[in-house]
């Protein structure tokens, strides 16, 4: 066979496709992270697909309308979604670098995030304590698993946030700090599409 | 963008879709066994089809997650030793798009016989057999690849034609396996064991040992043995046939799967020849072996210098090999498919480009901490330690936890390495 040997070296800098370069770091950092979001919606969509299978399998135990208090589910939900609101107010006042509206901003996340989970936590004891666990029925073990699955996720959360809250107490916006804040923001926000869907679908369907 | 590329990102765009179902499955099977719940169970209301529904959710697209990049190391290896670009690029691109979208709706063809009924047997059936449609495309293009061409019989397109041959076949009873009717009388048999080694040999590992023969130089600067590379094809083909096509037989025969001994003294005779089969393949994996043990032996006197042993098309062979950390010293511009090959052919002039520093991720050892850690969390769940279980677990919680302080994951390559390293493999001398 034929080897060619080729004295090649590009004389031009890049202009056809893929032109300009790679992306700068924010930009790619932002995009990794929305992969990762992806994938894990997918994850959930298999919980909720389970879900969906498994609602009305109760073998003679409670049904969603027995045990679900909408009171009480929509002050938890306010309390994710306002979480969120200032999470976003958190974010916009990083970018202004006010370090003062950071902080109240994330009292608020963080308040707000863990008055979310206390009520689950509290429902989901409350039905533990009536023998209503999740291995009542297979509608439960659906039930616990979705919306456990969304808590666990919202622990994972808080932690993360409390430890970004200390980067920039420690390190400043500096721009990898930034970077990470930007990924905990899309998190956040990612729970709550979430959990609008288990709100409708496990609450508002189940709770009729 | 090479047609590699393509299948390589259209099967993590796969990964990425298909394995979260996976890891939900697996969390809900988990809390079945540990912790009593009833999601596939046979009491209080847990239901045992949804387990097969959801495996096969991520289980079928897995399937095209192994074959697509291999359908990408054969187009690369049919254009570059054919000397002509890939037949129909455009075709190629859209039928690896259309297998990604297709490869999640027919998962159900796993157990037609599970009862799910004729309406959504049909549809899955129809799905199936459309999947097909897109892989066809495929093959016609690579045969029009190679149709002319003046090929140079190396051992990545020795399994290129293997490869064309065989796995036409394994899609052909894959296709006789899509109608429902035929597969009642052939699930679970030894013919369906045909069917899917037929794909994924014929396929996947051919794919595979064609990528390793043909990148092996690019990767580590130095190329295999041609000799047992050509011996261990015509080994891993051979005992393929000898050990598969007896499978159709038997198992139209009526032998199914997974026996542990022989019910019907009839099958024995084609048992024997598969299991020749089985030791004919076995010596074309010993060939492997050989051809990389010689092969690094002699690794001097086969060293690749040009970066471009086999006259290659596409741009990885525009970089000396193995390629530097930072891949090209200044971005290439493409302007068509084939961008290397154009640049060969109109012979660019060698003039010193001005080189700037560049920006790498520096290397970190995450990954395989938490790999490690992860070992023993999996170790210790399945033999229910649950002690080691929770210390794995802070422990790869306290390893991410480093790692989410660190800074400075960056680094820059100075402009004047990069001249020195590029200068070097040019042969021009030291710079001024």
């Amino acid at each position: 066979m034929t080897i060619a040997t080729v004295d090649f070296v590009p004389t031009e800098l890049a202009r056809g496709r893929g032109g300009g370069g790679p992306a700068p770091t924010r930009t790619v950092v932002a995009y990794g992270f929305w992969i990762f979001l992806l994938s894990d919606f997918v994850l959930f969509s298999g919980l909720f697909a389970a879900y969906a299978v498994l609602s009305d399998n109760t073998a003679g135990g409670p049904t969603g309308a027995e045990l679900f208090n909408l009171r009480s589910v929509f002050i938890e939900t306010m309390c994710l979604l306002f979480s969120s609101y200032a999470c976003g107010l958190g974010a916009l006042s990083a970018e202004r670098r006010r370090l003062g509206h950071f902080y109240i901003s994330a009292v608020f996340t963080f308040g707000l995030g863990a008055a979310f989970l206390c009520i689950e936590i509290s429902e989901f004891a409350g039905m533990v304590s009536k023998g209503d666990g999740p291995s009542r029925s297979a509608f439960l073990s659906a039930f616990f698993t979705l919306v456990g699955t969304h808590g666990a996720h919202v622990t994972a959360g808080l932690i993360w946030f409390i430890y970004m809250v200390a980067q920039v107490a420690a390190k400043g916006f500096r721009p990898h700090v930034l970077r990470r804040h930007l990924c905990f923001s899309l998190f956040w926000h990612a729970l709550d599409i979430v959990w609008v869907g288990v709100f409708t679908l496990v609450y508002l369907m189940g709770a009729r | 963008m090479p047609v590699f590329c393509w299948t390589a990102l259209a099967a993590n765009m796969l990964i990425v879709a298909a394995f979260p179902v996976l890891t939900a499955t697996f969390a809900m099977l988990l809390l079945d066994r540990y912790l009593g719940m009833h999601f596939f169970t046979n009491e209080a209301g847990g239901n045992q089809m949804m387990y097969a529904n959801l495996f096969w959710a991520w289980g079928h697209p897995e399937v095209y997650i192994l074959v697509l990049p291999a359908f990408g190391v054969f187009s690369e290896v049919a254009a570059t030793f054919s000397g002509k670009g890939l037949f129909s690029y455009r075709s190629m691109v859209w039928a690896t798009l259309g297998i990604c979208i297709l490869s999640f709706m027919v998962w159900l063809h796993h157990f037609f016989t599970m009862g799910a009924g004729a309406d959504v047997n049909s549809v899955f059936g129809i799905m199936s057999s459309i999947i097909a449609v897109p892989t066809g495309a495929k093959v016609f293009n690579w045969l029009f690849t190679v149709f002319r061409g003046r090929i140079v019989f190396t051992t990545p397109i020795l399994f290129l034609i293997g490869f064309m041959i065989t796995f036409v076949l394994g899609g052909l009873t894959g296709v006789l396996l899509a109608v429902p009717p035929v597969d009642f009388v052939l699930h679970n048999s030894a013919f369906l064991v045909a069917h899917f080694h037929h794909v994924i040999i014929g396929g996947v590992v051919f794919g595979a040992l064609a990528g390793i023969n043909y990148w092996f130089p690019k990767a580590f600067g130095f190329t295999l043995d041609e000799g047992w590379g050509k011996a261990s094809f015509w080994c891993w083909l051979i005992g393929f046939y000898l050990a598969f096509m007896p499978l159709y037989v038997l198992g139209l025969m009526g032998m199914t799967r997974r026996l542990q001994h022989i019910s019907d003294p009839s099958w024995q005779p084609l048992l024997l020849v598969a299991e020749a089969g089985a030791i004919v393949i076995f010596l074309g994996i010993l060939c492997q072996i050989v051809q990389l043990y010689v092969s690094i032996r002699t690794r001097e006197s086969r060293r690749d210098l040009t970066g471009d042993p086999w006259n290659a098309r596409t741009l990885e062979w525009a970089t000396s090999s193995p390629p530097p950390a930072y891949n090209f010293a200044v971005l290439p511009s493409v302007e068509t498919i084939d961008a290397f090959w154009e640049m060969k052919r109109k012979g660019l002039a060698a003039a010193e480009p001005a080189y700037q520093a560049i920006e790498m991720p520096r290397n970190s050892p995450i990954g395989i901490v938490i790999a490690f850690f992860a070992f023993f969390v999996g170790f210790s769940l399945i033999w229910q330690i649950w002690w080691i279980a929770i210390l794995g677990l802070l422990a790869i919680a306290i390893t991410i936890l480093v790692f989410g302080w660190s800074e400075d994951r960056e680094r820059e390559i100075p402009a004047s390495q990069i001249a020195r390293m590029e200068r070097a493999r040019l042969g021009l001398g030291r710079p001024a």
